[in-house]
């Protein structure tokens, strides 16, 4: 029987990776339900903003800088995709949207494999992270404990965007009917194209507040790209808190079952969504009819 | 029978034996032609392709990507379910047979593959059970994830049976015992026809399958699920059976591959490895069974061909990524859609699959089923204080409604009555929130549309609901198919055609007009045709009981005058609902008419009670609702 101590800090663990897992999947999740597309480059994404955030760390030393040029340069890219590609596939069946968004991917993975090559590569969490951290009797790294606040504040920001402001009231607007939201006068394109920036941004962000914790290679996105399917699946896609919970439940299934036994962790991750898919197909957030 | 369907009946037959000779002429040798040259193409490959530098192993690897394709093709390019985690199958038959060989727990080559095959085919039922409940996204999302989780498996739990990352090594080389003689394949060529051979088996049982009453409703679930749900096939079954087959040739083709490079490699589990599937077969051509083997082909002598180009090589899978966006893009139907589209073009007539139909056409009224009701005037559909509630929003409240048999029925009322809504729930494709809706006297309420039609009543819809990619003939064959194979039969390996089949297409077709489109695809049909067809597939599912909705909506002047005689021509031995907007159509077809206003029942009677009922005038006048008919 595993100690309470240990129980505690794998919960804080599971808290600390769902959370990551949920700002990842968020992205994912408000780009679906805005655009009615699934961005299989999400993955991408999550690493071009990862090496990023790795180069303007080398470069400038400064980790807040890094986080910076990171989310910059995967805005930059979204940006880019919904302009050049995706806006033509709207109209098109979701099958196209998969596959022209996986390409994408592809191409995205490949480019940073030719910039930096297949090695891996590590990045040193910041002098403000560096360092293990006592609450009570739990003794637990430092830099994981602020990535758990980053990511909770990160979270928060999102949610208020999305639920606060009149660009949130658009966006949900267009996701009932994006046709009745544009006869209103209301510039949907952009909006499109703004909400697309976002998610882009929400993964490349996720990416280098990632970084000090795993190595870095150009096929780590994968990975990334189905927990977080299993995430929306979980929580329901185009739910915002769908995320967010499914994010928390995969990621205290992670670190509760590694505890046990941690050949059975990812596995369990997929268990809990097969029962998901058997009980409740919408997702635990998820609407019924949307698909 | 009536005046136009008479005449469209004679037409017909006057048209029909030129039509016959043409279609016999071309016999088994135009019908098998793909299959000869499949195999007048694995024949030559060896004598051909090595001039261009293609060598044995390069062929048999090709052609183990080819059959994995084949089942994914029938999944994908004829179902449309496009699934991310096909490697799991290939995987799971891989091992298994790699497992049996080594470790000597069977030693008959052909017996390890059909046990590997058997798994994959079961490990199939169990995903496809759980990812077929949700399509599109979800579909593509969880096969994904599912599929990573064999991989996970097979690296922790599996690990003793599987070598972990280290894979099965020294998987023996194939070795065929025919009881007095053993024959040893050695590598090179004598595996390339050894691989052929299972090839062009799964190549011939693909086109059977593609050509069988089943692939017909495959077809339909890519083109319009709900329709040939509404149509009385249960769509689900279908997907998990096809899904099913898919996994075993992936299972198969896994099989071979290990015994092919005598070591199963772990990365056959991988996501790379179901993506790369799915690239092939949409860079060859989804829906053309040989897409994928083309895509094969040129994936991976692209790859060899890169790979001699020194510091290219390293780029090679970013140009691929690239050549990929862009065939999505621009070039949809992949090289082999592309080449078929040209050929189609050329020959300015589809390449129908059903050359060999017979032109038989059945009697307008054979396609009906005997009335099973004993006397006319009694009722056959009826709904019971019918109520819908979304939330605050009152849709239909406490609605009575009765249709007897024989009789033509018309619903009208003012928009936003709430018409739409009681009809959904007539026709089982909405529950009700209280109230019941029975058919012959069993109650149907909310038992789905797959039911409603099986048990004798259908509905054409207000929003043309076609197999838009399919032509007339096929469109009409899948209500008839639905009728006379019930909701689901596994008849994958049966001709589509018989005289039954054919006969009753040709009825349907004749009754709506549209003999001469017959062999038209859908998307190059006018509205005014399109129109006739959506009747016409609610006809053709031979139910007695049809409810149209709005079926004069968007139609000119001419159009409505020919759906108004239609609708008339087809009255006798069924018994129809009909919402409408065209009072004036209305009044003249209607033997009574129920007005909705606000999701009561306001008024009932004969047309000319309808007429003068001060109630109906105001409603429709403006004087209780602002908005006006």
């Amino acid at each position: 029987m595993p100690s309470m101590s240990l129980v505690f800090s794998q919960l804080f663990n599971g808290l600390s990776v769902g959370l990551l897992l949920a700002l990842i999947s968020t992205g994912l999740t408000i780009i679906y339900g805005t655009l009615g597309v699934i961005n299989f480059a999400h993955g991408a994404l999550f690493v071009v903003g990862a090496y990023a955030g790795y180069t303007t760390y080398a470069l400038t030393g400064s980790f807040v800088l890094a986080v910076a040029g990171g989310s910059a340069v995967a805005l930059a890219v979204g940006l880019v995709m919904e302009r050049g590609l995706m806006r033509q596939y709207y109209s098109r069946p979701p099958e196209d949207q998969i596959l022209v968004t996986f390409g994408i991917g592809i191409v995205l993975v490949e480019i940073v494999r030719g910039l930096y090559g297949g090695v891996s590569l590590s990045v040193a969490p910041p002098s403000w992270g560096t360092g293990i951290a006592r609450i009570g009797s739990l003794i637990y790294p430092l830099y994981r404990l602020e990535t758990l606040g980053i990511a909770a504040v990160t979270l928060l920001l999102l949610y208020f965007v999305l639920y606060r402001t009149s660009l949130g009231l658009i966006v949900r607007a267009g996701i009932e009917d994006s046709q009745m939201v544009n006869a209103l006068g209301i510039n949907v394109k952009r909006t499109f194209l703004v909400v697309f920036g976002i998610g882009a941004m929400a993964a490349g962000f996720a990416g280098v507040v990632n970084a000090p914790i795993v190595a870095l290679t150009p096929d780590m996105g994968f990975r990334y790209l189905v927990d977080s399917f299993v995430v929306v699946v979980i929580g329901g896609v185009g739910s915002f808190p769908g995320a967010v919970v499914g994010g928390i439940i995969a990621g205290e299934i992670l670190s509760l079952t590694a505890m046990i036994n941690p050949q059975y962790s990812d596995v369990m991750l997929f268990a809990a969504m097969a029962l998901v898919l058997i009980f409740r197909p919408q997702g635990l957030m998820g609407q019924e009819g949307r698909e | 029978m009536s005046t136009l369907q008479t005449t469209t009946l004679q037409g017909d037959a006057a048209a029909a034996p030129k039509q016959a000779v043409n279609s016999s002429r071309g016999g088994i040798m135009r019908r098998q032609l793909p299959e000869m040259l499949v195999g007048l193409g694995l024949l030559a490959a060896p004598f051909i392709l090595p001039v261009v530098g293609m060598s044995p192993d390069l062929l048999t690897r090709i052609l183990i990507w080819g059959l994995f394709g084949l089942g994914f093709d029938l999944l994908f390019g004829y179902t449309g379910l496009l699934s991310f985690g096909q490697a799991a199958f290939y995987g799971t038959g891989g091992f298994v047979t790699a497992y049996l060989l080594t470790s000597g727990v069977v030693s008959n080559l052909l017996l390890a593959l059909l046990i590997g095959t058997v798994m994959a085919s079961i490990a199939g039922l169990a995903i496809g059970y759980l990812t077929l409940r949700r399509t599109g996204i979800y579909f593509a999302m969880s096969t994904l994830a599912f599929g990573e989780m064999f991989y996970f498996l097979e690296n922790s739990s599996f690990k003793e049976y599987t070598g972990g990352e280290n894979g099965i090594a020294g998987v023996p080389p194939p070795e065929l015992s025919l009881g007095f003689v053993n024959i040893h394949i050695s590598s090179g060529w004598p595996m390339y026809w050894f691989v052929a051979i299972f090839f062009f088996v799964g190549y011939l049982i693909a086109r059977r399958i593609v050509r069988s009453p089943f692939g017909t409703v495959l077809k339909a679930i890519r083109g319009n699920p709900k329709r040939a749900t509404a149509l009385g096939h249960s769509i689900q079954s279908y997907k998990l059976t096809v899904f099913v087959v898919a996994s075993a040739y992936a299972g198969l083709a896994g099989g071979l591959l290990g015994v092919f490079q005598s070591y199963m490699p772990p990365d056959a589990f991988a996501l790379d490895t179901s993506a790369q599937l799915v690239i092939q077969t949409v860079m060859g051509g989804a829906g053309t069974l040989l897409g994928p083997l083309l895509g094969a082909t040129i994936w991976l002598y692209l790859y060899e061909g890169l790979q001699q180009l020194g510091d290219i090589g390293a780029y090679w899978k970013l140009i691929l990524g690239i050549i990929f966006v862009i065939l999505v893009t621009v070039f949809r139907h992949g090289v082999a859609g592309g080449i078929l589209d040209f050929v189609r073009h050329r020959r300015a007539r589809p390449l129908a699959a059903d050359e060999e139909g017979s032109d038989r056409v059945a009697g307008a009224l054979d396609i009906v089923p005997p009335l099973s009701s004993t006397q006319a005037g009694s009722p056959v559909l009826e709904a019971r204080g019918v109520t819908k509630h979304y939330g605050g929003l009152k849709a239909n409240t406490d609605i009575n409604f009765t249709l007897r048999e024989g009789e033509l029925h018309g619903v009208i009322g003012p928009n936003g009555a709430g018409k739409s809504t009681f009809f959904a729930m007539l026709a089982g494709e909405l529950a009700t929130t209280s109230g019941k809706v029975f058919f012959r006297g069993k109650e149907i309420t909310g038992i789905g549309v797959t039911e409603v039609c099986q048990l004798g009543m259908s509905k054409s819809y207000q929003i043309n609901q076609l197999f838009e990619h399919l032509t007339v003939r096929e469109n009409v064959m899948i209500p008839v198919l639905a009728r006379l194979r019930g909701k689901y039969r596994n008849d994958m390996l049966r001709g589509l055609h018989s005289d039954e089949l054919d006969s009753q297409v040709n009825a349907a077709i004749g009754m709506v007009d549209l003999t001469r489109q017959a062999d038209t695809r859908v998307s190059d049909m006018s509205y005014g045709e399109k129109r006739r067809l959506e009747i016409g597939l609610a006809l053709a599912t031979g139910a007695n009981v049809l409810l149209f909705d709005e079926p004069l909506a968007g139609l000119g002047p001419e159009e409505r005058v020919l759906v108004v005689a239609l609708l008339k021509s087809v009255r006798e031995g069924r018994s129809m609902v009909i919402v409408e907007h065209d009072m004036d159509a209305m009044f003249e077809l209607a033997e009574r008419i129920t007005v909705l206003y606000e999701g009561r029942k306001l008024a009932e009677g004969g047309p000319d009670e309808i007429r003068r009922n001060p109630d109906v005038q105001t409603a429709y006048l403006g004087g209780m609702d602002d908005e006006s008919a």
